[in-house]
């Protein structure tokens, strides 16, 4: 069996895998980081986004193996000895989230796009938002809670 | 998904070997469509090859009057290239309209182009700017290489490796995208290059084409108003929920003017 080895939210793993274990299985199952979540497997609904060397990915759309040597960091990593990234902070001030469902994914994807584009305006921000699906909010208060913790971001 | 084996070679003949070795293997770039293809056990692969390490598939280099993107270029690299922003901002802007942040961050346009999704982007840049894909083998013309709904001359295992982009006067590419995909539903790339002003259409038919009555006013006149009364029949255009044949080819007009348009203003 195939071995991957990656860092983890800062932790070196290795782990054997088959050819065709995705990098969310490896996470859920392997590493038990339920946070990251599978919404629909079809790759578009972005439940399952984290940060591959910095960059937001469906990892319900890569191979394990595609992330030997990776830095992988997961929703459980952003938040600071139990205070949350700014990010978390600003989607829970503004009602960002109903089920939450879909909550792990948006705040990656919302990092990332900070992380990309300095000066966040709405129409940026619902564009941006095209990969990540909610069932619930209808995104209103998703895009506020991402303007604002764009702004906290960079205070 | 079914099991494969998994290999990620760091060049490329040993890429062109393990695929020789190994009739049912497939290459594997982004995996934006492979992976949901694979997903849904609609293909059974012995070996996956991954081309991700091969550092030389991953250049973007602007030389005399044409830029030349390796195969492995992401769709995001594409968006944000400086060089391309300022040689052909009509392809960087189109490659900023594929799918999402997240699919842009993986998919690259030489599996774009290798696919030919008939509702693809790239293939319309590909034909209207009068690219040509280069190969392990051999160098392919645009106006040869896409043949049908997912076809193209490439040969079993042949793997692109760069595409050559000539840098036109102006270019620009306009799409009607599927709110839920944001696929083609139409998309239109206009280039006023060297050979002459060429006109794609993506996600209309079957497969990408050139609109030859459009190219010839453009050439004549390049302004939205020279194309104003020029419409394509809808019989051998494509017609799903999404939109009717004959709405379809309404939309090829209007999405060739809006590009004019914005070519003029680029
Ligand atoms: C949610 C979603 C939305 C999308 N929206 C759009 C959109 O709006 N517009 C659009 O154009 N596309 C869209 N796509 C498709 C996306 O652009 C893919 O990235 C692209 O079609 C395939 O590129 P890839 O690098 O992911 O290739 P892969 O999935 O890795 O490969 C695709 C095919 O090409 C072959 N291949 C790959 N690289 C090479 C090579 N160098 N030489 C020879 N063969 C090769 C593979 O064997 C495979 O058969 C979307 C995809 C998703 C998941
Ligand atoms: S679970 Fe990955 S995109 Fe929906
Ligand atoms: S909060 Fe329920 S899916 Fe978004």
């Amino acid at each position: 069996m195939p071995t991957v080895s990656l860092t983890i939210n800062g932790k070196k793993v290795v782990a054997d895998v088959e050819g065709r274990t995705l990098l969310v299985q490896l996470l859920r199952e392997g590493q038990r980081l339920t946070g990251t979540h599978v919404g629909c497997d079809t790759s578009q609904c972005g439940a399952c986004v984290v940060h591959v060397n910095g960059k937001a990915v469906k990892s319900c759309t890569m191979l394990a193996l595609q992330a030997d040597d990776s830095e992988v960091e997961t929703i459980e990593s952003i938040a600071n000895e139990g205070e949350l990234h700014p990010m978390q902070a600003a989607f829970k001030e503004h009602h960002g989230l109903q089920c939450g469902f879909c909550t792990p994914g948006m705040v990656m994807a919302a990092i990332d796009m900070v992380n990309r584009i300095p000066n966040l305006d709405e129409e940026t921000v619902r564009h941006e938002l095209e990969g990540n699906f909610c069932r619930c909010t209808g995104y209103h208060n998703i895009v506020q809670a991402i303007l604002a913790g764009s702004k906290a971001m960079q205070s | 998904m079914y099991d494969f084996a998994y290999h990620r070679p760091d060049n490329l003949d040993d890429a062109a070997n393990i695929l020789k070795i190994n009739p049912e293997a497939t290459v594997l770039a982004g995996g934006m469509t492979l992976i949901p293809t694979l997903k849904l056990r609609l293909a059974n692969p012995s070996d996956v090859v991954d081309l991700s390490a091969i550092d030389s598939l991953n250049v973007l280099s602007v030389a005399g009057e044409k830029v030349s993107v390796g195969a492995m270029t992401t769709h995001s690299d594409v968006s944000t290239s400086k060089e391309l922003m300022e040689t052909i901002p009509g392809l960087s802007r189109l490659a900023k309209g594929i799918g999402d942040p997240h699919v842009r961050h993986r998919g690259t346009i030489g599996g774009s182009v290798a696919n030919n999704d008939p509702a693809a982007d790239y293939p319309a840049a590909v034909l209207a700017l009068n690219a040509s894909v280069n190969t392990i083998s051999r160098t392919i013309n645009a106006d040869e290489f896409f043949t049908g709904q997912f076809a193209t001359v490439l040969e079993e295992h042949e793997i692109i490796t760069s595409i050559d982009f000539p840098i036109p006067r102006r270019s620009a590419y306009e799409k009607f995208s599927n709110p839920a995909s944001r696929y083609a539903i139409v998309g239109v790339m206009v280039a006023d290059t060297e050979a002459g002003v060429r006109v794609a259409v993506t996600g209309a038919g079957p497969s990408v084409f050139r609109v030859a009555k459009m190219e010839e006013a453009l050439s004549n006149d390049f302004s939205a108003d020279a194309i104003a009364g020029i419409t394509l029949s809808a019989d051998d255009l494509n017609s799903d929920i999404h939109a009717s044949s004959e709405y379809r080819a309404h939309l090829v007009s209007v999405m060739a003017m809006r590009a004019v348009n914005s070519a003029l203003t680029q």
